[in-house]
């Protein structure tokens, strides 16, 4: 038991997923001043994130090497968030006649109307 | 599922403290709460006719430090549990302090943000992308100041509760939330600021 409660931890995994953490950070910033069209900025800048929240969650929430139930209990989490996500984005997709507010007003619309969309 | 269980015969049935398996619990929630709002802002962006680009009317410098400042106290309080597992009662408190300030920082920094866009007249209620801005990020800072509360209460207890046998048990749900809160503002700022 005290082995278990009072053993040294090596923390270089941590310092080493750290370092990961920051340099995907500049690396996201740096893409988004690309301006690159909205498909290929949104792939690339959620897949940065994902793999950032993976780093996190895997190293610093100690999920890698984690009991089973609570890989249970995410990956029911998971499900029910993807169904979250589904269903109303594929009921506004099905109502397009709601397409039709303008999301900003003002200075932000004419910031929003320069670039490209 | 059964077999991690069965390798551990000790384990009474989850293998997991309670307290674990509460926090995640917890954090399921939390999880849904902030999915909700992360759907709310796509059928709003793909419903709309035009979307502001994050670097056109956010301040992405800004953003990015806060980013650095969040990932930076996610370290610190693993640090603290670390210490807090190795019964290491200053190193601890030294973490902890640290992880607190840093969060102070990153809710000076938003406040800063908040601050400039008053000044320029924009409010929630100004546009759907303030209306979304302003909820997410508003909802995140909430998270920071109930995680400020928890780790002050935390450091405060570790005065004369350091050497209570569940205390790094603490130290590491205080953690998993913490590292959650991190997460979602891994998320949130490419998602409002970057795209």
């Amino acid at each position: 038991m005290s082995e278990q409660t009072a053993h040294a931890h090596d923390i270089r995994p941590y310092l080493f997923v750290f370092g990961a953490l920051l340099v995907l950070t500049v690396v996201t910033v740096t893409v988004s001043y690309l301006h690159l069209p909205p498909g290929p900025a949104i792939a690339l800048g959620l897949a940065i994130a994902t793999i950032k929240a993976a780093l996190v969650a895997a190293f610093f929430m100690h999920l890698k090497g984690e009991r089973a139930i609570i890989y249970g209990l995410i990956a029911i989490t998971v499900f029910f968030l993807i169904v979250l996500f589904v269903l109303p984005i594929t009921d506004s997709n099905w109502t397009s006649s709601r397409r039709v507010e303008h999301a900003a007003v003002g200075a932000q619309a004419e910031a929003a109307e320069a670039p490209a969309r | 599922m059964s077999t991690a269980v069965a390798a551990h015969p000790d384990a009474p049935t989850s293998g997991v403290t309670n307290a674990k398996l509460g926090i995640w619990l917890f954090l399921a929630s939390e999880v849904m709460l902030f999915g909700t709002l992360f759907t709310t802002y796509l059928v709003l962006r793909m419903g709309a006719a035009s979307w502001p680009r994050g670097w056109d009317v956010l301040n992405v410098p800004m953003g990015m430090v806060n980013t650095f400042v969040l990932i930076t106290s996610s370290v610190t309080i693993l640090l603290a549990y670390v210490k807090a597992s190795e019964k290491n009662k200053s190193g601890f408190q030294l973490y902890m302090g640290l992880t607190i300030l840093l969060s102070f920082a990153f809710l000076v920094i938003k406040g800063f943000e908040y601050g400039a866009h008053f000044a320029h007249g924009e409010f929630p209620s100004t546009s759907i992308f303030n209306a979304v801005y302003f909820t997410m990020t508003g909802l995140h800072g909430f998270h920071v100041i109930c995680g400020i509360i928890v780790n002050s209460g935390l450091l405060y207890l570790s005065g004369e509760d350091f050497e209570h046998p569940l205390f790094a048990g603490r130290v590491e749900g205080a953690g998993l939330y913490w590292h959650f809160v991190d997460i979602v503002w891994i998320f949130l700022f490419p998602a409002l600021y970057l795209l």
